[in-house]
């Protein structure tokens, strides 16, 4: 089972570079989302994948069963699900408020914006001398 | 926002179910699965849905805090956590626990507890204030 | 000790409220929490003088030997109570000064913080622990000298002091991690303990250069001294307290703290006398080629950072006495003309001698104080700074090596300096009345109050040196030299060589001030500033402008500024160095296919397979939601498969709230219109299915591999024990690695910030231009 799920999580490696390389900023949010998922894939598959046994303890034990499954990658990929939608969330507002400002949404007209910026910081400092 | 009768109805009905829901998740969290972040999610579900039928404003009048407020809370309460485990004298976020009895039954109160709040609060501020500041601007 | 540091930082942050409530009060109120410290630490005077030490320690990061540990011996007692009590005037005395400045709270909140970071300096009985607090006096001393931050002036000077001492910080944390390595312990206890074995390890010199240079840089040493004039484009509150008795002194508190373990040597005696005796001798005459009050000041510190710099680098028994009673008597006479100078600026207008004289009838008060602290400067009898500046000339004369060298560099030095006391003393306030931009008078008491009582400690210290002498001033020195060491102090110790020096020092220092006007107009003192003042600090200004120059070239050079160009580099650079070194290293065999797989897992990795890829080929942003929302789900599926409950229930609950975000944001943009090239696309299709396939390789090597269970072991037999939860995952999440997730956390506020900024400043942008 672990050798279907590396293919599958190669496929989603490929699938989120391609999108990554993309011109569209769209594009490349939704491929930032699919990597985090991948990521979080492969380190459940380094895992190894132990089937209907969740890493809890019995209400009338004191140790956890041998054969649970691991927990240790279970946390670390609970709290990369959290900050995959944090960093998916700031990537969103961010090419927002880029389509705001500009307009549109091509990365590669982006050198275009630091003009008018860089001019609005020479104004603002002149204003405060 | 968006203007539905079906959708307002429901959300009334769902809107306290998901908090209890979302509430009990958080305190089964320690033995079941569940916690801060589970629980926070189902939380901040409940307000997006609402902002959802009534609009953010609404939301933001039944939620009474600001969701900037929310997330500084739960970052105190988090490092507050465990500057107590310093005060004891153990290394920082180090777990400390009371075991007081309340009618009968023994209860584990201890640090990890607080700092999960922490967690629940800082999960819910995020998500509702990302969602309220961008459902806002129109 | 914790407690009274993590008070001052309590307090600190509370007290903009207290502020608030205070109003033109804050500076009395506030004050009572130094005042407050001084008690604390009065209470072990006796018992720290007396020779003993107090050590208190509580874990930080044991894994690493970093706690939380304080000492308390003469050394660090002496710079607690300097720091306390001369706070405690400084708070008052800021109060006074800023009254009824707009952000008053903010200020006296950043000095209160630099006070209980400096606290911490010299404090901590941890290595680790006292660079912590070393940078944090750099980074609150850089919001205090910037404070008026719509100068360009104040900004500049500020970024000067925390790129010097900043760069010596990193020197320093390199210095005492390899001390630390060098000693097996970050215990400073333990390695004053163990100095021979720093002082004859094969690193020792490498410690101590990059030692020095974050005590150096700190301490204003020639030849980055600049900075410290720079700083005085601080309020005059923070010139009084950091330029006078703390921060500057964080650098010679430091020398004085190793001297046990790294001193005595061939190297640290070169090193450090030499770079102390050029800085005192710089340091002094530099006073003289400016009119600017604080520029004098700051100039004369610098001669005294020179001096104790110097002495704790003889190291023998005259000198570190003498470096003990220096650095106490130099403190209080320094923080009082500091504030008398502020005074003059803040009542007269200006503190610029030239424009200055006769104030003495309208300050009177000021007057006096600045005349006591003055004689104590100019190192006249009957105060303090006379004992110490005797004690100098002693400890130069006894020096096993270059005697005569010291002893000439010394004399003269301090002919400058009773000079400048001149300047500072007589010149504003003798002399005929000048027309002043504000009509002066007295300033308000909380603004004497301070200069007052630090010059009356400097008289009352030096008739009375029992009060100090065999307590305060023998403990330090018995901590500065590692050797226990008692001795008595006395003003008159008959006709000798150091007092027919002092009285040359004198006459000569009083000659030059006569000649002052005309000397410091001629041109070889003119060239001289330029040399030693303006030509170190030109050097350092070119570096910087070179550095930035080389930025800009690499900039121009590497950054095409497209992000998909970069995107590509990265990830293409990344799939060929991971490729080629498992090519390499790596012994690939395909794994056997003979485990046991059920007919609905291969749908749902199916499933999975199918919606990454209509997201790559869908057309429009809604399409790719939908295909992504189905990913995501099917994921959650393979958690619940897979025994990872609490997974499927936190990837749903996100998969859910992912696709309203995208709902949300998506309708409003509209459909991409991008086409690419043929031959684009074929190259990226390359570099992705490498990329994926590097990817499955990788694994599939991993999952032949043992795995190691023994923290998961761990987890799962002490999790109910030891941290009284059942769910493994919840309990590795709030108990074991709470420290991580706390920083995940701390990630997802800031990122919360930043979307909420982004949106809202723009809305309010967009609001203020329909309304303008």
């Amino acid at each position: 089972m672990e050798i279907l799920l590396a293919i599958t999580v190669g496929v989603l490696f490929a699938s989120s570079i391609y999108l990554l390389l993309k011109r569209s900023l769209v594009r490349v949010v939704i491929g930032v989302l699919i990597l985090s998922n991948a990521v979080n894939l492969a380190f459940f598959t380094m895992g190894r994948l132990t089937r209907g046994e969740p890493p809890l303890i019995a209400a009338d034990e004191y140790v956890a069963a041998a054969g649970v499954a691991n927990a240790l990658p279970q946390a670390l990929i609970l709290t990369a699900i959290v900050i995959g939608f944090g960093l998916f969330a700031f990537a969103l507002a961010l090419i927002y408020r880029y389509y705001l400002a500009t307009g549109n949404l091509q990365s590669d007209k982006m050198a275009d914006a630091e003009t008018p910026v860089a001019d609005k910081f020479a104004l603002a400092n002149k204003e405060g001398e | 926002m968006i203007n539905s009768l079906i959708l307002r109805t429901a959300t009334k009905l769902l809107f306290g179910l998901l908090l209890i829901f979302s509430i009990f998740l958080f305190f089964r969290g320690h033995n079941e699965p569940g916690g801060g972040f589970i629980g926070g999610l189902v939380g901040a579900t409940a307000f997006a849905l609402f902002a959802i039928a009534y609009g953010p404003k609404k939301s933001r009048e039944i939620l009474k805090l600001d969701p900037q407020v929310m997330i500084g809370a739960g970052l105190l309460f988090g490092v507050a956590s465990g500057i107590i485990s310093i005060l004891l004298g153990t290394p920082f976020l180090t777990g400390a626990w009371i075991f007081p009895v309340i009618g009968g039954t023994e209860l584990h109160l201890g640090t990890p507890l607080i700092f999960d709040i922490g967690v629940y609060l800082v999960v819910v501020g995020f998500t509702l204030g990302v969602i309220f500041s961008l459902e806002e601007e129109k | 000790m914790l407690t009274a540091i993590l008070i001052a930082f309590i307090v600190a942050l509370a007290s903009p409220f207290v502020v608030k409530l205070a109003k033109d009060y804050s500076g009395w109120v506030l004050a009572l929490l130094p005042a407050g410290l001084f008690a604390y630490f009065m209470t072990s005077y006796q018992l720290v003088g007396s020779g003993e030490v107090i050590l208190e320690s509580s874990s930080w990061l044991p894994g690493l030997d970093v706690h939380l540990s304080f000492l308390l011996d003469g050394l660090s007692l002496t710079f607690a109570l300097l720091i306390t009590g001369i706070g405690t005037l400084v708070l008052i005395y800021a109060g006074g000064y800023m009254k009824g400045h707009r952000y008053l709270d903010r200020f006296l909140m950043i000095l209160i913080l630099f006070m209980a970071s400096m606290l911490g300096v010299v404090l901590s009985d941890n290595l680790i622990g006292l660079f912590i607090f070393w940078e944090l006096t750099s980074v609150t001393s850089y919001l205090l000298i910037g404070f008026n931050n719509e100068k360009e002036e104040s900004r500049s000077s500020a970024l000067q002091a925390l790129l010097i001492t900043g760069l010596g910080g990193l020197a320093l944390m390199g210095g005492l991690i390899l001390m630390g390595l060098s000693a097996g312990t970050m215990s400073i206890t333990e390695i004053l303990n163990s100095g021979e074995i720093i002082r004859e390890h094969p690193f020792y010199l490498g410690i101590l250069i990059l030692v020095l240079m974050g005590a150096f840089t700190k301490s204003a040493q020639f030849p980055v001294h600049f900075w410290l004039p720079g700083a005085m484009a601080a309020p005059t509150p923070v010139s009084a307290y950091l330029h006078s008795a703390t921060m500057v002194k964080a650098g010679v508190y430091l020398l004085a703290r190793l001297q046990p373990a790294m001193g005595g040597t061939t190297e640290w005696f070169y090193i450090v006398t030499g770079f102390g005796a050029v800085t005192m001798l710089v340091g002094g005459w530099l006073a003289l080629a400016y009119t600017d009050l604080k520029r004098v000041l700051a100039y004369s510190t610098v001669m005294a950072l020179g001096t104790i710099t110097m002495l704790i680098g003889m190291g023998h028994d005259y000198a570190l006495k003498a470096a003990a009673v220096f650095i106490v008597g130099h403190s209080l006479y320094k923080g009082a003309l500091f504030m008398v100078a502020g005074s003059i600026d803040h009542e007269a207008g200006t503190r610029d001698v030239a424009y200055l004289g006769g104030l003495r009838k309208l300050m009177p008060i000021t007057a006096a104080a600045a005349a006591i602290a003055a004689l104590s400067m100019g190192g006249i009898p009957p105060m303090l700074g006379f004992i110490g500046k005797e004690l100098v000339y002693e400890a130069a004369l006894s020096a096993t090596t270059f005697a005569s060298i010291l002893i000439i560099v010394a004399v003269l030095a301090n002919i400058a300096v009773v000079a400048s006391s001149a300047i500072v003393a007589i010149t504003p306030f003798y002399g005929e009345e000048k027309k002043t931009p504000k009509h002066a008078h007295e300033a308000p008491v909380s603004m004497w109050i301070g200069p007052v009582i630090l010059a009356a400690m400097g008289l009352i210290v030096g008739v009375f040196p029992s009060l100090a002498d065999r307590s305060l001033f023998s403990a330090t020195t018995t901590a500065i030299s590692g050797v226990e060491t008692s001795y008595y102090l006395s003003l008159w110790h008959g006709i000798n060589l150091p007092l027919i020096l002092s009285v040359v020092t004198l006459l000569s220092g009083l000659a030059v001030f006569k000649i002052w006007n005309n000397l410091r107009e001629s041109s070889a003192m003119q060239g001289y500033a330029r040399a030693f003042g303006d030509f170190p600090k030109a050097t350092y200004e070119a570096l910087l402008n070179g550095m930035l120059k080389f930025a800009r070239f690499q900039i121009d050079a590497f950054q095409s500024g497209y992000l998909h160009r970069y995107m590509g580099t990265i990830i293409g650079v990344t799939i060929f160095g991971t490729a080629i070194t498992l090519l390499l290293k790596a012994n690939f065999v395909w794994p056997d296919f003979n485990d046991h797989i059920n007919a609905y897992e291969v749908i749902v990795l199916a499933l999975m397979i199918l919606s990454a890829l209509a997201a790559v080929a869908a057309k429009s942003a809604l399409k790719a939601i939908t295909a992504l929302g189905l990913l995501g789900f099917s994921i959650a599926l393979v958690y619940i498969m897979f025994s990872a409950p609490d997974l499927a229930i936190t990837q749903v609950l996100v998969e859910t709230l992912t696709v309203i975000l995208a709902a949300l944001v998506l309708v409003k943009i509209p459909k991409p219109v991008i086409v690419d090239r043929a031959g684009a696309k074929v190259r990226d299709a390359f570099i992705a299915i490498s990329g994926g396939v590097l990817v499955t390789v990788m694994l599939l090597i991993i999952l032949q591999g043992d795995l190691d269970l023994s923290l998961s072991e761990y987890f799962g037999e002490t999790s109910y024990v030891l941290a009284h939860g059942r769910n493994i995952v919840n309990v590795i999440l709030v108990d074991y690695r709470a420290i991580d997730t706390l920083g995940e956390i701390i990630v997802l506020g800031v990122a919360a910030f930043g979307i909420i900024s982004l949106i809202k400043l723009y809305m309010n942008d967009k609001k203020e231009e329909k309304q303008s």
